[in-house]
Parts: C-alpha cells; sequence; structure tokens
C-alpha cells in the first residue's frame, strides 16, 4: 500500500555551460511511496511552474529504463543506491520519510554540464562511430541460419549487448574512463562470428577514441560494475583488453 | 481528390519485383548530389538513413534525442515476425500475409502487406549480419515463439529487448555512415515545420532544443520517421517525447491524414495508480503464451489471489476463445478485460486490472525456464509495483499502445505533398485497424532498409528538382511561423502547466475515444476538446525563454498540436459509422459483443484533408479491395 513521505532536495542548478552551479534545497511533501523518483521531479517542477520559478532540467525518455536518457548522481551514486536500477525506475518506496537526497549531474570530463542535470553525452556515440558496429550494407546479407551461434555465445553477447549507453560507468569511475561501455560493445561483437572479421580493427580503434574523446584510463575500481543499471560486468573490459593485445600483435596499425 | 496509391499491377507476388524494375534508377554518379532530410532515428530513421548514405546520397538526419540511439522504438520488448517458417509449423509468407490483412480487420491494402511479408525475411538475414543477438536454439540456429495474434511461432526475439537490439543495429549502421561523412547528425533538434517550395517538399525548420535557434534546412526530399501520436491520450506506454508534431504541421502543409481514429490499445501493462503518473508501462504480450488472464467470478471479490479457489476463478479468455485462448488478438483481449472490470470483477485498489498469472508455467516449465523467457520483464514488472510476479500473479489493464492512422501515403511511401516521404508508425499503412504484435518492428524495418531506398530513388530520378536554398522566401516565412507560435506559448503566461492540460485532454480521448466508443461520447468529446484548446491558448503557462533548453517550452508546443490534433481523432471515429479492429463503435457489434464491420460502407481508408484554421477538413475515401484474402467476419472462437 503506497504512503506519503516527506523529503529534503538538494538539488545542482546551473543554467548553462559557463555557470559554475550551486545546489538549491527544496522541501517536498505528500510524496508518495509509489511514485518513481522521475514522477517526483515532475511533482516539484509543476510547481514550481505555478509559482514562477523555473523548472528543473533533466533528460528522460522512455522512463522504463532502457533508452538510457535518464540518470543523475543520487545521493554520491549514479542512478541511485539501488541496485540494477536505471533513475527512472528507482521508486520513492526505497526512501524513508524525512530523507534529505542530494541530486547532482552526472560529472565527467567528457560529460560538460548544459543545464541542471543534464549533460553532454555525444562522446559515447564518437566511441561508437570509431567502430561499434559490423560492416554490413543493406541488401547485402546471407540466409540467417547459414551463420550458426552456440547459444550460450549469443546470451554472452546479449548480456554485453544489453548496455543502454547511459553514461552511468562513466559517472561512477574515478578516472571518468568508458571502459564499460566500451569494453560492452567491443565485447558484444568479438563474441559473434559476424563481428570477428573487424575485431582487431575496431578495438584498436575504439580504445584510440577513448582518449582522444576526454574519458579517463581503467584502474579497476570497479565502480562501474557496481553502478550499471544492466549490471554489465567488468568481464567484458577483461575480453576488452585480450582483444587489443591479440590485435596488437596481429594488426599492422598498432 | 482521387487518392492513387499507385499500386504496380500484376499478380499479387509479382507488384513488388515489377514495380522495382520499372522505377527509374538514379545514376550512380549523381545521387550524391541528392540531399535527403530524415526526421527521427528510430527503425525506420535510422534504418533509412543508412541505407541511402550507403547508396550514396548525402543525408542530414535529425532526431529530438542526446543521441540516435535512444529513439521510441528502443522499447520494443516483445519481438519481430518473418515468413521464414524455421519451426516447419506451415508459415509463409502468403500466411504471414493473410494474418495481417484479417489481423487488421480488411482495413489495409493488400499489395502493401503482401510486400511487408516478402520483405520479413530480409530484415532477419540483415540484423543478423549486423550482429544482433537473436535468441538460439541448442544447435546454434535462430528461434522463434508465437505472439500475440498468430496461432505459428514466426518472432524472432532478443530476450525482451528486441526492439533495443534492433535499434542498436541500425543505429551502428547510422553511425558508420555518419562516421564516413554520409550522413551528417543532428542530435537534440525538433522539427517544428516542413518546408514547401513550388508544392513540393523541399526543407524543414527545425529547434536546435539546446539554444532555441531556429534552422532551416534544405533537401531534395524530407523522409518523416517520427513514430506515433499514442500520447494524445497523454498516458500510454509510449515514451515521453513521443509527439504528433512534424506529421501534424505536415498535414497543415497539405499531406492528408489517414485513419486518425485507428489506436490500439494493448491489453497488457501496468494499471494505472496515482494522478502523478507519467506514463504507462507495457508487459509484453510475449507474457500472455505462458501467464494465464482470469478474474473472480463473482464481482466484489476482494480476496486475495491465492484465497481464491480454482473454481471461482474465470479465465474468461480461454472460456470465451477456445482455439486462440489468452492469445487473441489485441483489440479483442483489451475489450474483454474492459468488459470484465465493468462487470465489476477487475482486482486491486481501483478494480481496474485483471490477473495475469503465471504459476501453471512456473509448475509446468519450472521457474529456470520462466525466467530465461520473461526475467527482465518480471524484474521490471518488480519494480514499479513492488509485487513480486514469481509469487502472485501479475496485475494488469489496458493502455494506448500503438496508433495505426498515420499521414496517408502510397505505395512508394510517398504522401499527398509530393516529396514527403513517411515511413513507420508516422505512416498508416500496413495494419489497417488493428495491429498485430511484432509487426510495428518488421514493417519500421521494411520500409527504412527495404523500401525507402527504391521508392525514393524513382522519385529523384523521375522528377525535375530545380535547386533551391534556405533563403528562399518560404524558408523564411515558415521559420518566422514556428518562431511566432513559440512567442505566443511564452506569452500567455496563465495558470495551468502544459502537463496538467494534456493530462486533461487525455481524459477525454480515454473516456470517449478510446476502447470503445459511441456516437454521443463522440460529439462529447470534440465539444471538450474545443473548450481545452481554447483553454490552452488562454491559459497554459510556460516558464523560461525561447532562446535556451526549455523542456516546458517543448511539452506545451507538443500538447498545442495534440489539442489540434485530438479532435481530428473523434472526428474520424465519428465518420467511421460501423466497428473495426480498434474503433470500436458500441452501435455496431455482433451478438457476442465483437466488432461489426459495414463492408457496404466503410471497406475503405479516411483520409483527411486539411482546409484552412476555421473550417473543418474534408474526408477523402481511398476504397479497398480484397481479391486474396475474402472479406470475413474475423474470428478467434
Ligand atoms: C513499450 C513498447 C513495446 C513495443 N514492442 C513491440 C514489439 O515487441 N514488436 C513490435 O513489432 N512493435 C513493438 N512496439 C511498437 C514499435 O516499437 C513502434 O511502433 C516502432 O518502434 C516505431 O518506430 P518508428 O521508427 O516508426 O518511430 P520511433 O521509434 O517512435 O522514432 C521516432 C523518432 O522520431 C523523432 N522525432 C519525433 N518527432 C520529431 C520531431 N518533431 N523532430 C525531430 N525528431 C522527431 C524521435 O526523436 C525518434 O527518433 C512496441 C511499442 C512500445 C511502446
Ligand atoms: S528514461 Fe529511459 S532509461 Fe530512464
Amino acid at each position: 500500500m503506497s504512503q506519503t513521505i516527506r523529503l529534503t532536495l538538494k538539488i545542482w542548478r546551473q543554467k548553462g555551460p559557463a555557470d559554475p552551479g550551486r545546489f538549491e534545497t527544496v522541501a517536498v511533501d505528500g510524496v508518495s511511496t509509489d511514485m518513481s523518483f522521475l514522477e517526483m521531479l515532475d511533482v516539484v517542477n509543476e510547481k514550481r511552474i505555478l509559482e514562477g520559478g523555473e523548472p528543473i532540467a533533466f533528460d528522460h525518455d522512455c522512463r522504463e529504463g532502457i533508452c538510457g536518457s535518464c540518470g543523475a548522481v543520487v545521493n554520491g551514486r549514479p542512478h541511485g543506491h539501488l541496485r540494477g536500477t536505471t533513475l527512472c525506475q528507482l521508486h520513492m518506496r526505497h526512501f524513508r520519510d524525512g530523507d534529505t537526497i542530494v541530486i547532482e549531474p552526472f560529472r565527467a570530463r567528457a560529460f560538460p554540464v548544459i543545464k541542471d542535470l543534464v549533460v553532454d553525452r555525444s562522446a559515447l556515440d564518437r566511441l561508437i562511430q570509431a567502430g561499434g558496429y559490423v560492416s554490413v550494407n543493406t541488401g547485402s546479407a546471407p540466409e540467417a541460419n547459414t551463420l550458426p551461434v552456440p547459444p550460450d555465445r549469443a546470451e554472452r553477447a546479449m548480456d554485453a549487448a544489453a548496455c543502454i549507453g547511459c553514461g552511468a560507468c562513466v559517472a561512477a569511475c574515478p578516472n571518468a574512463s568508458a571502459m564499460l561501455f566500451t569494453s560492452a560493445k567491443v565485447s558484444h561483437l568479438a563474441l559473434l562470428p559476424q563481428g570477428r572479421p573487424e575485431a582487431a580493427r575496431r578495438v584498436l580503434a575504439m580504445v584510440r577514441a577513448m582518449d582522444a574523446c576526454g574519458f579517463g584510463n581503467c584502474s579497476n575500481h570497479r565502480e562501474c560494475e557496481m553502478t550499471c543499471p544492466k549490471e554489465i560486468s567488468i568481464v567484458h573490459i577483461a575480453r576488452l583488453n585480450r582483444e587489443a593485445l591479440k590485435a596488437g600483435f596481429l594488426s599492422p596499425e598498432a | 481528390m482521387r487518392l492513387d496509391a499507385k499500386i504496380p499491377g500484376g499478380p499479387l507476388p509479382q507488384k513488388w519485383d515489377r514495380h522495382r524494375f520499372e522505377l527509374k534508377l538514379v545514376n550512380p554518379a549523381n545521387k550524391r548530389k541528392f540531399e535527403i532530410l530524415v526526421v527521427g532515428t528510430g527503425l525506420a530513421g535510422a534504418s533509412a538513413s543508412a541505407s541511402l548514405a550507403e547508396l550514396g546520397y548525402q543525408v542530414k538526419t535529425f532526431c529530438i534525442h542526446d543521441s540516435p540511439r535512444r529513439a521510441h522504438s528502443i522499447a520494443a520488448q516483445g519481438g519481430i515476425n518473418a515468413a521464414k517458417n524455421y519451426p516447419n509449423d506451415g508459415d509463409s509468407i502468403w500466411r504471414l500475409f493473410y494474418d495481417t490483412v484479417k489481423g487488421g480487420d480488411f482495413r489495409a491494402r493488400e499489395a502493401n502487406v503482401y510486400r511487408l511479408a516478402q520483405i520479413s525475411n530480409a530484415i532477419i538475414d540483415h540484423c543478423v549480419a549486423q550482429g544482433v543477438p537473436f535468441a538460439r536454439e541448442y544447435g546454434g540456429l535462430l528461434a522463434n515463439r508465437s505472439f500475440g495474434g498468430a496461432q505459428l511461432s514466426r518472432t524472432f526475439y532478443a530476450r525482451g529487448q528486441t526492439g533495443q537490439q534492433l535499434l542498436l543495429g541500425a543505429y551502428g549502421a547510422l553511425m558508420r555512415q555518419a562516421a564516413a561523412g554520409r550522413v551528417r547528425l543532428f542530435p537534440r533538434r525538433e522539427i517544428l515545420d516542413i518546408v514547401v517550395v513550388r508544392g513540393k517538399a523541399r526543407g524543414v525548420v527545425a529547434r536546435n532544443l539546446l539554444n532555441g535557434e531556429i534552422e532551416c534546412h534544405e533537401g531534395h526530399a524530407v523522409v518523416l520517421c517520427t513514430g506515433g501520436y499514442g500520447n494524445a491520450y497523454y498516458l500510454s506506454t509510449n515514451a515521453k517525447a513521443s509527439n504528433v508534431t512534424a506529421a501534424f504541421r505536415a498535414y497543415k502543409r497539405g499531406a492528408l491524414f489517414a485513419n486518425p481514429c485507428f489506436t490500439q490499445i494493448h491489453p497488457t501493462c501496468i494499471p494505472v495508480h496515482g494522478t502523478y503518473q507519467s506514463k504507462l508501462t507495457l508487459m509484453s504480450e510475449s507474457l500472455r503464451n505462458d501467464g494465464r488472464v482470469w478474474v473472480p467470478k463473482t464481482p466484489g471479490d476482494k480476496r486475495p489471489p491465492h484465497q481464491i479457489p480454482e473454481a471461482e476463478r474465470d479465465y474468461f479468455l480461454e472460456r470465451k476463445y477456445p482455439s486462440f485462448g489468452n492469445l487473441v488478438p489485441r483489440d479483442v483481449a483489451s475489450r474483454n478485460v474492459k468488459e470484465q472490470c465493468d462487470q465489476g470483477k477487475g482486482v486491486g485498489e481501483t478494480g481496474l486490472a485483471v490477473y495475469l498469472d503465471f504459476a501453471d508455467a512456473i509448475r509446468r516449465d519450472g521457474r529456470a525456464v520462466i525466467e530465461r523467457k520473461y526475467g527482465n520483464l518480471f524484474q521490471m514488472y518488480e519494480k514499479i509495483t513492488g509485487d513480486d510476479p514469481y509469487e502472485t500473479p501479475m496485475k494488469i489493464y489496458p493502455a494506448v499502445h500503438y496508433t495505426m492512422g498515420g499521414l496517408w501515403v502510397d505505395y512508394n511511401l510517398m504522401s499527398t505533398l509530393e516529396g514527403l516521404f513517411v515511413l513507420g508508425e508516422a505512416n498508416f499503412s500496413d495494419h489497417g485497424a488493428n495491429r498485430l504484435g511484432a509487426s510495428a518492428l518488421m514493417q519500421g524495418l521494411a520500409d527504412g532498409y527495404f523500401i525507402i531506398p527504391y521508392t525514393l530513388g524513382g522519385y529523384l530520378a523521375g522528377t525535375p528538382l530545380e535547386p533551391v536554398s534556405a533563403s528562399d522566401p518560404a524558408f523564411a516565412e515558415t521559420a518566422r511561423q514556428a518562431a511566432e507560435r513559440l512567442r505566443r506559448l511564452l506569452a500567455v503566461n496563465g495558470r495551468r502547466t502544459p502537463d496538467d492540460l494534456h493530462r486533461e485532454l487525455g481524459m477525454v480521448l480515454w473516456n470517449f475515444c478510446g476502447m470503445s466508443r459511441n456516437n454521443e461520447g463522440l460529439r462529447k468529446a470534440r465539444g471538450r476538446v474545443q473548450e481545452l484548446r481554447e483553454e490552452f491558448w488562454r491559459n497554459v503557462r510556460v516558464p523560461g525563454s525561447e532562446q535556451d533548453l526549455n523542456q516546458s517550452l517543448e511539452k506545451a508546443g507538443r500538447v498545442a498540436d495534440f489539442m489540434e490534433f485530438a479532435e481530428l481523432m473523434i472526428l474520424d471515429a465519428l465518420e467511421r459509422q460501423e466497428s473495426c479492429g480498434g474503433h470500436f463503435n458500441e452501435a455496431y457489434q455482433t451478438e457476442d459483443n465483437e466488432a461489426r464491420r459495414d463492408d457496404e460502407r466503410f471497406c475503405h481508408v479516411a483520409a483527411w484533408e486539411f482546409r484552412g484554421e476555421d473550417r473543418d477538413p474534408v474526408r477523402h475515401v481511398e476504397p479497398l479491395s480484397f481479391e486474396h484474402v475474402p472479406l470475413t467476419q474475423r474470428s478467434y472462437k
């Protein structure tokens, strides 16, 4: 059964990229425990608009944990404290009456803040552009079942492919590394026969792009894995490293 | 106006081949001289952008999101159909075609649906080649499952994340072309209007959502892939940014809007729980393969589900439809759920829910099997409701999900506005009055990968297109109108928020133009929508400025269009004096409360023409003829 609780929010407000930003304290009353976190922010925003204030800007779309749009650091953790959960899937029943909640944007050198909780994650698209695909033109594919894939392999590829590209791994990492994100794509495609022909080129190009985009290095803190709303494992980072090593030996580019 | 669907001649199975042969080709060296504007990066837009760029066209691609990968298609769960017949259970192109025409309650074009079924197999081949990790059998070959409304297994799936995986495949292809410089990406842009120069669509007006700048982009053709309009109802399973704006603006510029009253209400969604609710979550239809739908036999029975003995439960779908059981098409399932709740047998706090129970399946197959099939859906359910579906039955209720209506297009996917092509859910083409499960993904990808690359070429090769530039007065005038509208929204400074007004509009549509409709209610709703629209422009409050990231302003613009569009939905529902598929007018039903079509009077597509702000739109008709699937009353008994 639902109840209502009272909360104090300390929310990051920043008018634009050049504004230094600051925390604002907001008291909210009557929050139903059945609400999602974003619905709670909606209620705050609706009230603000009517009182003549500026609503808090935040990205969101699907509100069911799949598009990767939402995300903020809640009490120090990207997407909040619940494991395997995006911010839009975090429900207020996981908070207690009287709690203070600190809400900040994802912070990373590669993710400049645009406004309030909205950040620029276009660097993740640039990583994919570097090689996160199989180069196949429409029309040229062979019959689908000519390429059997053992189901456990397909399942492992799917585990990696489940990444929603939200960037929480980057925000959680002390080095702001995009290693989990990158390795998920490298691993997804390296595990499948379709991805093998380009595997060496892909891993080298994507690793290079990580540096170029301003992401830090991975030094095995494992914060990414703990934060990932899709619980993507750092096993994929190990696979990326193996792939990179192999590619380094094999490829004349390296 | 005569609506010419440009269906090629010849026998049904050869029409598409013959058409591809007859379409003029663009010389490879000339392709790069053509600039194509693609709006939207869902399955339709991403696949179209990538395929056109691969052919050598210059493509500019726009989307609202910060990344093309976030388009609403990402949320599709259950799967994608194809006529591969891998399970050897009797499928064929003909059967997929037949099922889709019948499932759509005979309100789609035979030729289009046949082509869709033909292309379905190539889609699977292509997606597998891209590395989409579809589910596999032990031997490593592709797995299939059955999906709502089909008696055989033709649905390919990647856990409960099929849309995500297909979209990531198309997005990868798009990013490859972006890296190669053949696609220029414009994320965080909202198209506010279509620019028409001398009768042809030649550009778009976009708002840069980060700084509010109004941009003009010119091209040789515009390809709209902007998705469906289910959010007219406010609460739906669609993503929050899904909207009708671009399609509605195109309608106002001369593209006819077809069958706007054909909306799909999906039977298995998580029920509404509070006034603050911002969206509804779908529980994939695949759950009906193993879940059994039931209510207590006695109205008002408030015992918890496990205390209701077997004999006092009514598995009403299995009882009423012995051959399809829980797998009846969506429109039939939704209406039956509503009927049970209207009789007071609904469960849960609000009485607006029925059970979807997995106890038998878990007993039969074991928890591990069920977990493998539906684990992520169960988890999603538990996150939202706090209930564990392994232990207690799910509670579900219908919700707005998909819109079969959309901009009218001919066989080439071109609208009545020359040079404006419409793909995916944004067009009206293939699903008639009801879409079968797992066929929207198929259609979006068929349109984008395998149809538009040919038909757009035919248009460009066969149409004289003089050069235009963004300095043409049509651009300046369209941009001025778009900017003026934004300023008007900000200037009202009233006392209700865009969401608040939108919610009220949604209630009117849900109550009177939802699962079941009647003439009196529809008339009333039309009046209410007009009043609400008037109130919107008098009383909406939009904070901030137009020269900034302003999410309230974005919303307000979309709600303003829904306010106008809703009336078109209602008008269309009022004019269609029959029941078919998702459009159920209470005056037209059989003795068993099934939809009763009127093929004498309504075996046609209704396409609406905009005639100015103060005039009623005009309804045009494209007659449909059924030569291969005989017109019959659908029966799922
Ligand atoms: C929860 C859910 C589950 C589903 N599951 C299935 C399933 O299992 N199988 C199936 O076949 N179908 C399913 N569907 C239906 C299917 O997902 C959609 O019909 C399909 O993905 C629509 O694709 P699209 O490319 O036409 O549009 P969308 O994916 O909606 O993309 C629209 C694009 O247009 C952009 N856009 C919109 N307006 C503008 C504008 N004004 N300016 C700029 N850009 C704009 C958006 O940013 C977005 O990129 C499901 C739908 C939902 C809601
Ligand atoms: S809004 Fe889509 S993942 Fe949260």
